[in-house]
C-alpha cells in the first residue's frame, strides 16, 4: 500500500504526533488537566475504534457497545475487590469475559438484521446493565470503588499519570494496527464483502454469519480492553457507565469521525469529548448545542470529519 | 388480595406502555422511522401537565392544555427536523434523534431546573375505590386504566374503521403506492407523528402523579416501549397492545413477588437488590427469545 500525501493523511499524522507529544507539553506547561482529559479521550477512542470495526466495516450497527466497557471494567473491579490485584490476571479475565459475552449475544443477535439488530444488541446491553445493578456484593447501583489499580509488577506503574497515558496510547495504536491488519486480510475482505452483498457472498460459498460473528467477538474483546483501562483510569466502576446512552455516545463518536475510516473514530472521539469539555466551560447546558449539532451532522455531513477532509483534499 | 391489586397495577402499567408504544409503532411502521426522541415527548407531556396545572389551578384543564401542547410540539418537531430523515438509514435516524434527547434533557433543565416537579392530584382522584368486596384500589390508577382502555378502543376504531385509518394502514403496507394514488403522504405523516406525540404525552402526564416529573424519565420507559414494539411486531397496533400488557404484567408482578421468592434461596438483603434487576432482565430475556424464535415479532404487520 502506497501512502499518499493529502489533507486527510496529514491531519491524521498531526493528530497522532500530537497525542504522542502531549505528556511533554503537559509536563512543560504544568497543565495536568489536559493529560487526564486526553487519557480519557484515548480510552474512548479505543472503544469507538472497536465499534467502528463492526459498524463501519462489518455493517453491524451495535447499540450495545457500552456493555463491554462495563464488563471489562467490572472484571478488573471485582477481581481487585476480591484481592486479586495482578494485572496479569485481571486483564486477560476482562478480555475473556468480553469475548465470551460477545460470542453469546453475537450468536443470538446475528440471526436478525437491520433495525432489529440495533434493538436486540440494545436489549442485551440493558440486560447486562441490570445484572450489574443487581450485584449487591459489588455495590449494585452505587458502583464499586477500585482502591488499587492493576498491578503489573515492576513493569509499569498505572498510578503514574504519564506511564498510564502511554499505556493507553499504546493500546490505542495497537488496536488500530490490529484493525488495519484485519480489514486488509482475507478475513476482513470477506466481512466487508458480506456488508456490501450478503447473498452474493453466501452464493460464492462463504458462511457469512460465521465471519460476522468472529468480527463481532474481536470488536467486543477490544472494547473490553478499553473497559479495563477505563476502570483503572476512574478508579471506579458503576452500572451507569454501561447505560444505553453511553452506547449512543460511542456511536456518535464513530459517526462524527467518519464511519469506515481507520482513524475516523479517534478524530471523532477527540472532537466529541473536547467539544463537550469546551462547551461545558461556557455553559452548563452544553447538550443544548451538542444535540442539534449532532442532528445537523447527520443531515448534512454523512461521512463525518474524515469525509469532509477527503472532500477537501480531492479539491 | 395483593395479587388482584398487583395485577391491576400491572395492567395499568401495561396500558401506559401501550400508549407510548402505539405512537412509536405507528411512526415506525408507516414512516420506517426510528424515533428515540419519543421518550422526550413523554417527558414533555409530564412537564407541560405539571406547569399548566399549576397555572390554571385545575388538573383537568392542565391535562387538556398539556395534550394540545405535546401535539403541537410533535408537529413542529416533525416539520422542522424529522421529515428530512425519512428514507434515510436507520443509523442516521437513531443518531439524529439521540441528539434530540440530549437537546430536550438540557432544555428542560434550563427551563424547569434540575429538580423534579410534582403533579398533585385533585381530591376526587385520591380516594380509594372498592372494586370487589374487601379490595380497595386507588381511584387515580383505576382512572388511568379506564382512560387508556378508552384511548386504545378509540385508536382501534380510528385505525380500523375510518378513512384516515385506512390511509394509515395503507401507508404501513405500501408507502409509494398510496402516494401514487394521490394521497398527500407528507400531511398524513405529520398527522400520524402528531398523534403519536400526543399519545406519548398522555402516557407521560398520566404517569406523572405516580412518579415524579423528572429529567430522563422518558429514557428507561422508551427502551421498554421499543422492546414492546419489537416483541409485538413493528407496525402492528394489536401486537403492541398484547406485548405491552404482557411486559407491564411481568415487570410489576416480578417486582412485587420476586423478592419473596428469592428470599427463600438468598439472604434478604441480596434478594431485595437482585429482585428488581431480575424482573427488569426478564423483559429483555423475553425479547431476546422472541427475536431468536420469530425475528419479525409475534404479530408482524403486512409485508411491504
Amino acid at each position: 500500500m502506497k501512502l499518499q500525501i493529502n489533507l486527510r493523511n496529514v491531519v491524521v499524522a498531526l493528530v497522532a504526533a500530537g497525542l504522542v507529544l502531549l505528556p511533554l507539553y503537559s509536563q512543560l506547561s504544568g497543565n495536568i488537566f489536559i493529560l487526564t482529559l486526553f487519557t480519557r479521550i484515548i480510552i474512548f477512542a479505543l472503544a469507538a475504534a472497536s465499534l467502528n470495526l463492526i459498524m463501519g466495516y462489518g455493517g453491524m450497527m451495535s447499540f450495545g457497545h457500552a456493555a463491554y466497557l462495563g464488563i471489562g471494567g467490572y472484571a478488573v473491579g471485582i477481581l481487585a475487590f476480591e484481592g486479586i490485584g495482578s494485572g496479569f490476571i485481571q486483564w486477560p479475565v476482562a478480555l475473556a469475559a468480553s469475548a465470551l459475552y460477545a460470542l453469546v449475544i453475537g450468536a443470538l443477535s446475528l440471526r436478525t438484521r437491520g433495525v432489529y439488530f440495533i434493538m436486540i444488541t440494545l436489549a442485551f446491553a440493558q440486560m447486562a446493565y441490570y445484572i450489574a445493578s443487581g450485584m449487591s456484593r459489588y455495590g449494585g447501583d452505587d458502583g464499586l470503588t477500585i482502591y488499587k489499580r492493576s498491578n503489573f509488577g515492576g513493569l509499569i506503574d498505572l498510578s503514574n499519570r504519564v506511564q498510564f497515558y502511554y499505556l493507553c496510547l499504546g493500546c490505542l495504536f495497537g488496536g488500530i494496527y490490529l484493525i488495519w491488519r484485519i480489514i486488509n486480510s482475507r478475513f476482513g475482505m470477506v466481512v466487508q464483502g458480506v456488508r456490501s452483498n450478503e447473498q452474493r457472498m453466501q452464493a460464492i460459498g462463504f458462511h457469512a454469519n460465521r465471519y460476522r460473528l468472529v468480527c463481532f467477538v474481536i470488536s467486543g474483546t477490544i472494547c473490553g480492553l478499553a473497559g479495563a483501562l477505563l476502570a483503572n483510569n476512574t478508579d471506579f466502576i458503576s452500572p451507569a457507565g454501561m447505560y444505553w446512552t453511553r452506547s449512543g455516545e460511542l456511536m456518535v463518536m464513530v459517526v462524527f469521525g467518519g464511519m469506515g475510516s481507520l482513524f475516523g473514530p479517534v478524530i471523532g472521539t477527540i472532537f466529541f469529548l473536547v467539544l463537550e469539555e469546551v462547551l461545558s466551560q461556557f455553559t452548563e447546558y452544553w447538550a443544548l448545542i451538542m444535540g442539534p449539532l449532532l442532528l445537523l451532522i447527520v443531515l448534512f455531513a454523512r461521512g463525518g470529519i474524515m469525509g469532509l477532509l477527503g472532500r477537501f483534499s480531492r479539491g | 388480595m395483593v395479587l388482584v391489586e398487583q395485577s391491576l397495577n400491572g395492567l395499568q402499567f401495561g396500558l401506559l406502555l401501550f400508549l407510548l408504544a402505539a405512537g412509536l409503532t405507528l411512526v415506525f411502521g408507516i414512516m420506517d422511522f426510528v424515533n428515540l426522541a419519543h421518550g422526550s415527548l413523554y417527558m414533555m407531556g409530564a412537564y407541560f401537565a405539571a406547569t399548566f396545572t399549576a397555572w390554571t389551578g385545575s388538573f383537568v384543564l392542565g391535562v387538556i392544555l398539556a395534550l394540545g401542547a405535546t401535539l403541537l410540539l410533535g408537529i413542529v418537531l416533525e416539520f422542522v427536523a424529522l421529515r428530512h430523515l425519512y428514507g434515510r438509514d436507520h443509523l442516521d435516524q437513531v443518531l439524529a434523534t439521540f441528539g434530540l434527547i440530549l437537546f430536550f434533557n438540557d432544555a428542560v433543565r434550563l427551563i424547569w431546573g434540575p429538580a423534579g416537579l410534582a403533579l398533585p392530584l385533585p381530591a376526587w382522584l385520591t380516594v380509594p375505590v372498592q372494586i370487589i368486596p374487601g379490595v380497595f384500589y386507588p381511584a387515580y390508577r383505576l382512572s388511568i386504566i379506564v382512560v387508556a382502555l378508552a384511548v386504545a378502543a378509540l385508536l382501534y376504531v380510528v385505525v380500523m374503521r375510518t378513512r384516515i385509518g385506512m390511509l394509515i394502514r395503507a401507508g404501513a403496507s405500501n408507502r409509494e403506492m398510496i402516494g401514487a394514488l394521490g394521497i398527500n403522504i407528507k400531511l398524513l405523516f405529520t398527522l400520524v407523528f402528531g398523534l403519536g406525540a400526543a399519545l406519548a404525552g398522555l402516557a407521560g402526564l398520566m404517569q406523572a402523579p405516580i412518579l415524579t416529573v423528572q429529567i430522563g424519565m422518558g429514557e428507561n420507559i422508551l427502551i421498554l416501549a421499543f422492546v414492546i414494539i419489537v416483541i409485538g411486531g413493528i407496525g402492528s397496533i394489536r401486537g403492541a397492545f398484547l406485548a405491552a400488557i404482557f411486559v407491564g404484567m411481568i415487570d410489576t408482578l416480578g417486582r412485587a413477588f420476586l423478592p419473596d421468592l428469592l428470599r427463600m434461596v438468598l439472604s434478604s438483603a441480596a434478594a431485595s437488590t437482585a429482585a428488581p434487576a431480575l424482573s427488569s432482565m426478564l423483559i429483555y430475556l423475553l425479547m431476546a427469545i422472541v427475536l431468536v424464535v420469530r425475528p419479525e415479532g409475534l404479530f408482524p404487520a403486512a409485508k411491504r
